[in-house]
Formats: structure tokens, sequence, C-alpha cells
């Protein structure tokens, strides 16, 4: 059973607000253990491929579809000197904005939806991923946790940026 | 100036193989190479399976060149190039779908699916001179199949896609005969990049010296997972020349594969793969049921189509772009029986997307040694030769570079308008116990 958001809770979606821009600092300064801890136990992360931005696991193949130990593991090859796509690091800023809560279940999860804009900067370049993100936040005290993230990109092909070798 | 020689060194009796680094940069090689090699050998433009009911189309750029890979009304598989006979415009302006006709949106010529010319809104305004025979769509000048891949060839007086593949069937046949019912390409496409010469992603499609490298993460992530790299694979199988600039490196699998039980898949994932292995060595013997199971293979169709069966299968299409700039489009391959959200195939996609995939751990870091390469060759000419030379006196290992010197040598031979090179069998140079072999 969920109840619609119609707009007026403006104390939860400040309060989400606040949760993403957090979140998106610590991917931003390149603090991946810590973004580890936003992550619920069974967390999913996925992007699908720029020709099919509907695109479901079970049948479409994804650029990214991590369960929770292949998200740490992400983390962990980033944060080696190995990843060398991203080491040096790049430089990222993520813009989030356009946040909407669309629905809360009984036990009081989250279901939201933003629009990101994530500029990476690296060896003389800087190029956008934009595009739309869903979460499903799961209350955490104050704050919140995610179970669920999916960034939906709007570029019909990375053949500006390459490859996808950052966290979106 | 020829490529032979001035541009590719191959000098057998020492065991030195060296490619000039304007290979990578030449705007005029780069004309070369679209008038000499892309114009006259056999394309990959898609698979059968994309366009599988009557009236599917998609488009796709192919050497350069805009297409529209199709099935018209009647069941044929039919490529066009994708622009108005009357003007030019782009008639397929939709990535894919299914259509009756393709009504061009400037002035609404309509073709159907045969690309006839089917109407001219005002006919009664042309002459009686005008046929509308005369305006169907244009094709490439051949077009041929192998089991459901699909090539064009825009040379008429090119030998037949069979004889063009010469011994890289073998190899396609060890890929294509893992289906029970066939097999398909899965929903979706990874579209990437590299700011690097076309070239570079070729020759990284099929090296096997920079895994432990440049994969590292990657290893470690399977070792992590409960797998781990098979220690042998590298001292087993080899690279091959197979003829007409195709070739290959086949070892026994580095790590788990779909046909090949690892614990990286997990104690519940074992049944089903050893059945399946189980299935090939009823339906092909044990010898060669076995090599399709437990071998990894990368195989270059000469010039741009990599068919890699490793952690899964990628079809792999490599467009040029620019001298520093190449665009890739890559499909997973999958037995029929794969059904969508079965185990088994969510397996196979997790595999692919996390070794194959422009997300995943390990070519992020290929397209990284690509660009770094490229922006290396800016130090011409003071630094002018890439080496190419390992492996050049001994029966060629997996991770020795004959497959890549096998596709420089009919880079260089094409452009020299010298026809397809000698194939090489075993050995390239003389061993160095036998110098009275150099003369």
């Amino acid at each position: 059973m969920t109840a619609a958001i119609t707009g007026q809770d403006t104390g939860l979606r400040s309060r989400v607000e606040d949760f993403l821009y957090a979140e998106a600092a610590l991917l931003d300064e390149w603090r991946l253990d810590d973004w580890l801890g936003l992550l619920t136990d069974d967390a999913r992360y996925e992007v699908p491929s720029t020709d099919r931005p509907g695109g479901h696991p079970d049948t479409t193949l994804m650029l990214v579809s991590d369960t929770r130990s292949m998200i740490t593991a992400r983390v962990k090859r980033l944060n080696s000197r190995k990843a060398y796509r991203e080491f040096p690091w790049s430089r990222t800023r993520r813009i989030v904005g356009n946040v909407r809560v669309l629905a809360v279940t009984e036990s009081g999860e989250l279901e939201v939806t933003a629009n990101f804009a994530v500029y990476r900067t690296r060896n003389g370049q800087t190029h956008c991923y934009a595009g739309r993100s869903l979460h499903r936040l799961v209350p955490d005290g104050e704050g919140f946790l995610i179970a669920f993230r999916r960034a939906e990109l709007d570029q019909e092909t990375l053949d500006e940026h390459g490859t996808l070798s950052i966290i979106l | 100036m020829a490529y032979r020689d001035g541009v590719v060194i191959d000098d057998r009796s020492r065991g030195i193989f060296r490619v000039h680094r304007s290979a990578m940069t030449s705007e005029q090689i780069f004309a070369d190479e679209r008038a000499r090699i892309f114009n006259r050998c056999w394309l990959y433009v898609g698979h059968a399976s994309e366009v599988a009911r009557p009236g599917d189309y998609l488009r796709r750029w192919v050497g350069g060149q805009p297409v529209i890979f199709l099935r018209d009304s009647a069941g044929t598989v039919r490529i066009h190039y994708n622009t108005c006979t009357h003007r030019g415009a782009t008639l397929c302006r939709e990535e894919s779908g299914n259509t009756r006709v393709f009504q061009c949106f400037y002035h609404a010529w309509t073709f159907d699916t045969t690309g006839k010319l089917v109407v001219t809104p005002g006919a009664d305004a042309y002459a009686a001179g005008f046929d509308k025979a005369d305006y169907a769509l244009r094709g490439p000048a051949r077009v041929a199949e192998y089991r459901g891949l699909y090539f064009i060839n825009h040379d008429p007086d090119a030998v037949d896609l069979l004889t063009y593949l010469a011994g890289a069937t073998e190899y396609l046949d060890l890929i294509l005969d893992q289906g029970d019912e066939g097999m398909r390409i899965v929903d979706g496409a990874h579209r990437y990049s590299a700011k690097a010469n076309w070239k570079l992603m070729v020759e990284n499609s099929i090296d096997g010296y920079h895994a432990p490298t440049v994969h590292a993460t990657y290893i470690d992530f399977v070792k992590d997972s409960g797998g781990g790299q098979n220690p042998a694979a590298l001292g087993t199988g080899g690279g091959l020349d197979l003829g007409n600039g195709h070739a290959v490196i086949e070892s026994v699998a580095a790590w788990a594969k779909p046909t090949y039980w690892e614990p990286f898949f997990g104690d519940e994932a074992r049944p089903e793969i050893e059945a399946k292995r189980a299935r090939l060595i009823g339906r092909y013997g044990a010898e060669r049921g076995e090599r399709i199971a437990g071998n990894f293979r990368n195989l270059l169709i000469f010039p741009n189509l990599i068919v890699n069966d490793v952690a899964a299968i990628t079809v792999r299409r490599v467009e040029p772009v620019a001298p520093d700039r190449v665009s890739v489009e890559a499909w997973a391959l999958a037995p029929v029986e794969e059904a969508a959200g079965s185990a088994a195939l969510q397996r196979r996609l997790d595999n692919f997307l996390t070794f194959l995939g422009p997300g995943g751990f390990a070519s992020p870091d290929d397209v990284e040694a690509l660009e770094s390469c490229q922006q290396g060759y800016a130090a011409q000419p003071a630094v002018e030769w890439s080496d190419i030379s390992r492996g050049m006196a001994r029966v060629p290992l997996p991770n020795d570079e004959l497959q890549i010197r096998t596709f420089w040598r009919t880079w260089a031979s094409q452009l020299d308008d010298a026809g397809f090179p000698e194939q090489v069998v075993d050995v390239e140079a003389p061993k160095v116990s036998q110098p009275a072999a150099r003369s």
C-alpha cells in the first residue's frame, strides 16, 4: 500500500534533498567507503544501456547491474591505484535537482526521483552525464539508506565520454 | 611509399615487427583505409535475430555510411543505404522499429520494405521519362550471411563471403554452435568510444598480453568472488593466422564463462552449467564439446569485427570515426534457450557487463590504455615506432602477438593493393639456433 505524495510535504522533501546532496558530496570527494555506508545490505545499483533507458536487467544488456557485493567490489576497484581509468582520479561535480518524493510505503520507504548532471573532468576534457535517477530510500534514524538506485542516462551513446567509470 | 616496409616492418629473420605510429595519426592513411580496406572488405552489419519479424528494422553506420538493416514484408533480410533517392534525406529516423513502408519526411516519397519506390506525391508532375523503377533504394554492392551474421561489401568484385572468412568459420562455428536452438543477440547495446585510432581497439580486443596488467582489478574481483584466474590458461592454446587477415587466440578458460563452472558462479548454478556442457559434449563429441565449453577465444574477422567468447560472448563492431577517434557497438550473443528472466541469461549478462562492458571493471581501463597510446603518439617523429614482435620466433602462445601481426600484415598488404598476404603457419621466423636459414 502506497500513498501518493502531492507535494505539500516540503519537510520530507527537504530531508530527502539534504540526504541526496550529502551523498553526492561523498562521491565528489571520493569518500567512497563512507558512501558505501549509505547503502542497505541488499542494495542494488543499475544503469541501463544508452539505447534502452527503460531496460531491465532480466531481459536487457545493462551498463551496470550491481548487487550489493558488486557495488562493494566496484568501490574497492575505484579505491585501487590500478583502476587506470580513474587513477589519477577524475574530478566530478554532481548537480542534483528536481527532487520529487513519488510515494511512501506503509513501512516508511520512499520512492524518490531526481534529475542529475554529473560533470567529469580529466585529462583536459569535461563531459556531462545527464539523466534521471530513481531511488528507494529506507528511513535510518534521522536520515536514510539507499536500497535501490537507478540512473537512466539521456545520452544515446557514450561516444563523447568513452566509458562510464564513475558511480552515477 | 609502400605500406609494407614503409609503415609495417616485418623482419622475420631478426624476429622484429614494427608499426609506424603515423598509422594511428595520419589523415592520409585514414583516407586510404576507407578506400582500400573498408570499401573492399566484408563489413559486419548485424545479426538476423535483431530483425526477427517481417517489417523489423534498425539503422546503423557501417564503414562511415548510414544503412537500414531490415527484414522485408516477405521475410527476407535486406540492407539499404539510409538515404532517400530523391534529395538525400535520411529515410529511417528512428533507431529501430517495425514498419510496412519508409516515408521520407522531406517530400513524402515512400518506399516499401524491399526498397521499391511506391509513392511520389503529385506523380502527374513528372514527365514520361521519369521511371519510378530508377529510384528504388540503393543497397551495398554485396550482401551475404554466415549463420545469421550479415555482412556487406561495397566492392562488386569481392570474393564471396565464405571464401573471405577462410579459416575463421571454424572459430565462428565453435561460438555459434553453443545454442541448443540457435543463437540470438540480447536486447540492448553497449555504445562506447575511445579517443584513439580504431586499430588500437582491434589490437586490444585480441591481446592476451595486457590482461594481467591492465585488468588486475578485474582479476582481483574474480578472486574475491570465490573464483580465480586459472594460472595455466595462458600457457595453453595459442594464436593463429586464419587467412585473409582473420586471427584468433584460444586457450583454456582463464576464469568462469557461461559454459564453464567456477566457484565464482556459486554452487546453485553448477548443475545447470554442467548439464549445458554435457549437452555440448553429447552433440559434438568429447573433444569438440569440451573445447566449445571450456575454452576462451578472441576472434578477429578482418578488418573490424570482434567475436570474443570469454566471460560471455560479445559481438563487437569497431567503427573508425577519425584517425584519433573510434566508436564501438557491442552486443551480447546468447543461446536462444536462455530465456528472458532465466538465471542462465542473468549470469551471462552479469559476466558480460562486468568484464566486457564500458561500465564494468575492465573495459574502462582498456579505453584508458588506448587513449594513453594515442597521446603518446604526439611524440612523433622523435619516437616513431611501436613494437609487435612478441613471440615471433616460437609457436605463439595466446599472450604473444602473432594474431596482431596477422592484422597488420593484411592491413599493409590491402593498402598496397597487394591482396591478402600469405598465411603464417606455425612459427614466423627461423629459429635463432638455425642461423643458416636466415640469408
